[in-house]
C-alpha cells in the first residue's frame, strides 16, 4: 500500500511543475530547450559545489561533531552562491543567445522575450533541484516501511514533499525577479534573491522541526511569488479582471496577431 | 586504476545527492552529522538485523520440508508472544494482521507452532529467541525414528523391528524440523539487537486491555526466498534446463566428504578386493542438524563419537606401529549420516561397486562409536543386531566383542571413573546407526557402542541446544582462550574412552581430547587446530562452535577437513620430506609409489619463541577422503526409497529488518493531498495561462513581453 505514498509524494512535490510545463512550455520547443539548459547550468553548480563538499570532507576531522557541523553550513552556502551564480551567467549567455536568434529569425523582434526567459529558465532550475532533492526520498517511500523507528516523525516524506514544490516555485520566482533585475541593473533585488536563498536553506536546519522550516518557507515563497508577479508584469487591476471574466474588451483592444 | 576511478565516480554521485538533498530540501540534516557517506534515508527507516539464522527448504523424493519467505519478503506487524493463550491474538482476534510472531524459546513447541503454520494467513513468519543457556527440559526437533526407512529394519528384513516398534529411540522428538511452513522462521540470539526489537514492540505494539494499538505499528520483514520447490526430481529437473548462458541451479544435493584412514597402510589406488586383508571398521558419525540452517552444534549426537574415535585412533597409534596386528582398523568418520546415511551407504556402495580401496569380503567386523557423552556414573552400552546374531559365525564375533568389556572396564577403573559398560536385552534393535547400512548389505558382525540402554540419553538430540554446555563443556570464567584450551573439563576426562591398551601417558592423553572439545564445541580457530592445519585451510577456522551440518556436495564442510587433519596428526608420522615433495605426494623426487599409500600434508606447525615465522612441516599418514555423496544422484534415481535423496535448496540473500508501518489513513492522506495539488495546479495554471495575456500586461511594458 505504499505505493500510495510514493504517488502522494511524487504529486506533491511535483504538481506544480508539472501543471506549468504541460501548459506553458511543453508547447513551444524553443521554450523547451531554454529549460533543459536551465537545468543543465543548475547541475554544473551542483557538481561544482559537490567537489569542493568532497575535498573539504575528506580533509575535516570525521570524528568532531563542531567540524561537521561548521562544514554542512559552510557547504549550504558555498552551494547557495554557486548556483546564484550560474543563474547569472545563464542570464548573461541567453542575452547573447537572443542577440544572435535575433539575427537569425526572419521577424524583427525576438522569438521569446527576456521576461520569459526568466520564468523558464528559473523552472528549470526548480525542476532539477528539486528532482535532486526528493528522489531518494522517494526511493525510499515505496518500501514497507516509515520513518520513525529512531523516534522521527512520520510526517517525514509529507514534509520533505511540500518543501520540494516550495523549493521548485520559489526558483521559478527567484529566477523571474533575478532576471528583472539585471535587466533593469537593480542591485539590490538580486542581493535580495540571494539572501531569500540563504534564507531558506538555512531553514531547512531547523530540521526535523518541520513547521519551524516549513511556514517561513511559505511565507517567503508567497512575498516571492507577489514580487515574481510584478516584475513580470502583472498587475492587482490585471487580476481583478482577470478574476471577473472582464476581459473580453481587454482582449480585443490588446489583440495582436502573433 | 579502472576500479579506482569508478569508485571516485560514485562517490561523486552520491554526494551530488547528498548535496543536492541537504541543499535544497534539507531534510535529513540532523542524520547528516552521525552519517557522512551512507544512505541516511534508508537509515532513518530500518533497522536491520545483524545475528539472524534462517531455516531453509530441504527436499526429499516425496517432501519439502523447512520454511520459506515471498520474493519480496514477508513483512507483518510485530507480536511478543508472552504465552500459549495469547496466540488467539496472532489467529484471530489482533486486528492488523498479518502478524510477525517473536517467541521466547519455551514457546517453541510443535502444538504452538502447528497452530501458526495452520493460521490461515495471518501469520507472516516467526523469530526464536534463543536463550543464552540451554533449558532444563529436553527439546528435540528431530524425528522419534530417525532415518526410519533407510536403516536395516525394513519390514523385510524383520517385520516386528521396522518403524521403531521395538524401541522409539528419540521420544523426545516432535518432528518440527521435519515440517514445511509456508513463512520464514528464524533464529535470534537474545541480546541487545533482539532488546531493540522488545523495544519497538512495546513502545508501539503492545496491547494493553485488549484494545487495538495505535499506529505507526512497529513491523519485521524476513527474506527467505527458496528457489526448489515440490520434491528432488523435480528441482533436480529444473537444474538441467539451460534457457540461459550462466544456468540457474535450484537446489543441490546434500553430500561431503568421508574420513578415512587405516592402521596399515592400503594401496587406494587400486580400488577393490585386497586379498589377505582383513579390515575391522571403526566408525563414527561427523555430521548433526538442528532446526536452523547454521547451528548444528551436535555435541553429544556427533562430537563425543567422533572425538572419541579420534582419541581412540591416537591412542592406538603407537600398540599398532609396534605390534603385528592380524588385521586393520580401518577409521571411518562418515559425514551426512543424519539425512539417511548419505556417508555410510555410499561407502557401502562403493565397496559393492569395486570403487572403494577395500570390498565388503575384506570387511571382517563393524565396531561404531555413537553417542558417548556420559555423564559420571554412567553406563556404556553395547548394542547389536538380533537379527543377523541369529546366524552362528557373526554371533560368536559378536560375543567376542562383547567379552571385552571387562577389559574396558579395568581401563575406566585405572582412570579413576566409574563407568561401567553392558549389553542390552538380546531382542533389542540397533540404534540409528551407520552399521545398519553393511547389515542392509550383508551380516556382518559388530556392535554400536552408546551410552544409552534403549531410548536416547540425549535430551536435545539434533537441536541448537546439544552444544558444549550439554557436555559440560565449562571454563571458570576470566580464563583466556589459551587456558581454555589447555583447561581440562570434566567432560574430557570422560568422554576419553579407548578400547584396548593401557592409557600410555593419562595427562597427554587427556589434553589431546579436552583441545579436540574445545576446538568443536567452542571455537576451532585456536593455536593447537593451527599448528596441525595445512595453510590454506587455517584461514578458515572460525571463532565459534563448529557447524556440524553436512552442506551441499559442492563444498567440503568445517568438521570434514578439521577431522582430516586432526586424523593425519593424530595416526600418521612426521617425515623427513621438503615442503615441494610433501606437496607433490612423495618423499623424494624418485619416490612414485607411495602416494597410492599414504597422503602427505605440509602442515604449519608452530612459532618458535623468538620468532614469528611458523616453521612447517610433512605428515604423513594414511588419512583420505571418499565422496559422501548419495549414490540416488550418480544413478539418477531421484525418487529412490533405498539412498538418501535429500537436497538443498538454494536461496536468494537471507536479510531481516525492523521498522514502523504507517496507518493506512496516513498513506490515502498522503496520496490524496498529493491528487489534489496536481488537479488544482493543473487546473489553475490551465485557467492563468489562457489568460496570461491579460495577467502580465501594463500599460508600462511592450506587448512582446506577454505570455
Amino acid at each position: 500500500m505504499t505505493a500510495s505514498v510514493f504517488f502522494g509524494c511524487t504529486f506533491i512535490a511535483f504538481g506544480p511543475a508539472i501543471a506549468l510545463f504541460l501548459f506553458t512550455i511543453a508547447r513551444e520547443p524553443l521554450r523547451v530547450i531554454f529549460l533543459i539548459a536551465g537545468a543543465f547550468f543548475w547541475l554544473v553548480s551542483l557538481l561544482l559545489s559537490s567537489l569542493v563538499w568532497f575535498i573539504s570532507v575528506q580533509i575535516s576531522n570525521k570524528d568532531s561533531e563542531a567540524q561537521q557541523k561548521g562544514l554542512l553550513i559552510f557547504g549550504v552556502v558555498l552551494s547557495v552562491l554557486l548556483q546564484e551564480t550560474f543563474r547569472f551567467a545563464y542570464y548573461k549567455l541567453l542575452k547573447k543567445a537572443n542577440e544572435g536568434l535575433l539575427a537569425l529569425s526572419q521577424e524583427e523582434t525576438m522569438p521569446i522575450s527576456i521576461r520569459q526567459l526568466a520564468y523558464v529558465s528559473g523552472l528549470g532550475f526548480g525542476f532539477m533541484s528539486g528532482a535532486f532533492s526528493v528522489v531518494n526520498i522517494l526511493a525510499d517511500s515505496v518500501g514497507p516501511g516509515t520513518v520513525g523507528i529512531h523516534g522521527d516523525s512520520q510526517h517525514y516524506f509529507l514534509s520533505s514533499a511540500f518543501m520540494t514544490m516550495a523549493i521548485i516555485l520559489l526558483h521559478m520566482f527567484w529566477g523571474v525577479v533575478f532576471f528583472d533585475a539585471c535587466e533593469k541593473q537593480r542591485w539590490w533585488a538580486v542581493a535580495a534573491v540571494v539572501i531569500s536563498h540563504l534564507v531558506v536553506s538555512c531553514l531547512t536546519f531547523q530540521n526535523p522541526e518541520y513547521v519551524a522550516s516549513l511556514v517561513p518557507t511559505y511565507v517567503i515563497l508567497f512575498l516571492m511569488g507577489v514580487w515574481a508577479f510584478y516584475s513580470a508584469g502583472g498587475s492587482l487591476r490585471n487580476l481583478k479582471l482577470c478574476l471577473t471574466c472582464k476581459d473580453k474588451d481587454f482582449l480585443l483592444a490588446n489583440h495582436r496577431p502573433r | 586504476m579502472d576500479l579506482l576511478s569508478n569508485k571516485w565516480i560514485i562517490n561523486l554521485l552520491v554526494c551530488c545527492f547528498y548535496l543536492g538533498k541537504w541543499f535544497s530540501s534539507g531534510a535529513g540534516c540532523r542524520h547528516t552529522l552521525t552519517c557522512v557517506r551512507c544512505n541516511s534515508v534508508e537509515k532513518k527507516i530500518y533497522v536491520h538485523l545483524n545475528y539472524k539464522i534462517p531455516c531453509v527448504r530441504l527436499l526429499n523424493a516425496t517432501h519439502q520440508i523447512g520454511c520459506q519467505s515471498s520474493l519480496s519478503g514477508n513483512v507483518g506487524v510485530l507480536h511478543v508472544l508472552e504465552s500459549e493463550e495469547n496466540l488467539d491474538w496472532v489467529l484471530r482476534s489482533g486486528p492488523n494482521p498479518p502478524y510477525m510472531v517473536i517467541l521466547e524459546y519455551r514457546l517453541f513447541t510443535r502444538s504452538i507452532m502447528m497452530k501458526l503454520k495452520n493460521g490461515s494467513g495471518r501469520v507472516a513468519g516467526v523469530a526464536v529467541v534463543a536463550p543464552n543457556t540451554n533449558p532444563a527440559a529436553g527439546f528435540s526437533p528431530h524425528n522419534t525414528c530417525p532415518n526410519e526407512n533407510t536403516g536395516v529394519y525394513t519390514e523385510k528384513y524383520d517385520p516386528t523391528m521396522a518403524h521403531c516398534n521395538v524401541t522409539v529411540w528419540n521420544p523426545l522428538g516432535n518432528g518440527l524440523s521435519y515440517e514445511e511452513f509456508d513463512f520464514p522462521i528464524f533464529s535470534l540470539k537474545d541480546d541487545n539487537e533482539t532488546q531493540v526489537i522488545r523495544q519497538c514492540y512495546y513502545d508501539h505494539n503492545h496491547v494493553v486491555n485488549g484494545s487495538a494499538p495505535q499506529y505507526p505499528l512497529c513491523a519485521m520483514q524476513l527474506y527467505s526466498h527458496m528457489s526448489a520447490v515440490t520434491d528432488t526430481a523435480t528441482c533436480m529437473r529444473r537444474n538441467d534446463i539451460n534457457f540461459s548462458l550462466n544456468p540457474d541451479m535450484v537446489c543441490d544435493p546434500l553430500g561431503d566428504f568421508n574420513v578415512w584412514a587405516s592402521t596399515r597402510p592400503i594401496n587406494n589406488t587400486a580400488k577393490g578386493h585386497k586379498n589377505g586383508e582383513s579390515v575391522v571398521i571403526a566408525a563414527a558419525r561427523l555430521d548433526s542438524r538442528s532446526f536452523f540452517f547454521d547451528i548444528a552444534p551436535g555435541a553429544e549426537s556427533g562430537v563425543s563419537g567422533f572425538v572419541t574415535l579420534l582419541a581412540a585412533a591416537h591412542a592406538l597409534r603407537n600398540v599398532t606401529q609396534e605390534a603385528h596386528l592380524n588385521r586393520t582398523i580401518l577409521y571411518t568418520f562418515f559425514q551426512g549420516e543424519t539425512f539417511d546415511y548419505i556417508g555410510s551407504s555410499r561407502m557401502v556402495y562403493d565397496m559393492e561397486k569395486n570403487q572403494f580401496a577395500v570390498d565388503l569380503d575384506n570387511v571382517h567386523s563393524v565396531l561404531e562409536i555413537g553417542q558417548v557423552g556420559l555423564r559420571p556414573n554412567s553406563t556404556l552400552w553395547f548394542h547389536s543386531d538380533p537379527v543377523s546374531r541369529r546366524n552362528n559365525s557373526v554371533n560368536e564375533e559378536v560375543c567376542v566383542e562383547n567379552s571385552r568389556k571387562l577389559e574396558i572396564k579395568t581401563i575406566f577403573s585405572a582412570t579413576g571413573l566409574n563407568v561401567s559398560v553392558e549389553e542390552p536385552g538380546f531382542s533389542q534393535p540397533l540404534p540409528p546407526s551407520s552399521f545398519q547400512r553393511f547389515l542392509r548389505a550383508r551380516p556382518i558382525p559388530g556392535v554400536v557402542i552408546e551410552d544409552h540402554k534403549s531410548a536416547f540419553t540425549n535430551r536435545f538430540y539434533e537441536s541448537m541446544y546439544d552444544n558444549g554446555e550439554y557436555l559440560n563443556i565449562s571454563y571458570p570464567p576470566n580464563m583466556t582462550p589459551e587456558e581454555q584450551l589447555e583447561h581440562i573439563t570434566d567432560t574430557a576426562r570422560v568422554s576419553k574412552v579407548s578400547k584396548a591398551g593401557p592409557p600410555l601417558s593419562t595427562f597427554y592423553f587427556f589434553l589431546s581430547v579436552t583441545q579436540m572439545l574445545y576446538s568443536f564445541l567452542v571455537q576451532s580457530n585456536n593455536s593447537w587446530i593451527q599448528q596441525l592445519m595445512t595453510s590454506d585451510y587455517a584461514n578458515h577456522l572460525t571463532d565459534r562452535p563448529a557447524n556440524l551440518y553436512v552442506g551441499v556436495a559442492v563444498q567440503q564442510s568445517e568438521p570434514t577437513y578439521l577431522v582430516q587433519h586432526l586424523l593425519a596428526n593424530l595416526t600418521g608420522s612426521t617425515v623427513n620430506a621438503t615442503q615441494d615433495n610433501c606437496k607433490n605426494q612423495r618423499m623424494d623426487p624418485d619416490d612414485k609409489d607411495s602416494k597410492h599409500l599414504y597422503y602427505y600434508f605440509w602442515v604449519q606447525g608452530a612459532a618458535p619463541p623468538n620468532s614469528t615465522e611458523r616453521q612447517g612441516f610433512c605428515v604423513r599418514s594414511t588419512v583420505r577422503l571418499s565422496k559422501a555423496l548419495s549414490p540416488a544422484f550418480d544413478l539418477h534415481q531421484y525418487t529412490s526409497t533405498d539412498y538418501s535423496t535429500w537436497t538443498e535448496s538454494r536461496w536468494k540473500p537471507i536479510t531481516g529488518r525492523i521498522f514502523l508501518v504507517a496507518s493506512h489513513d496516513l498513506e490515502m492522506l498522503t496520496l490524496g493531498v498529493g491528487i489534489g495539488i496536481l488537479l488544482t495546479s493543473l487546473l489553475l495554471t490551465y485557467f492563468f495561462s489562457s489568460k496570461a495575456e491579460i495577467l502580465f500586461s501594463s500599460g508600462r511594458e511592450p506587448a512582446t513581453a506577454t505570455y
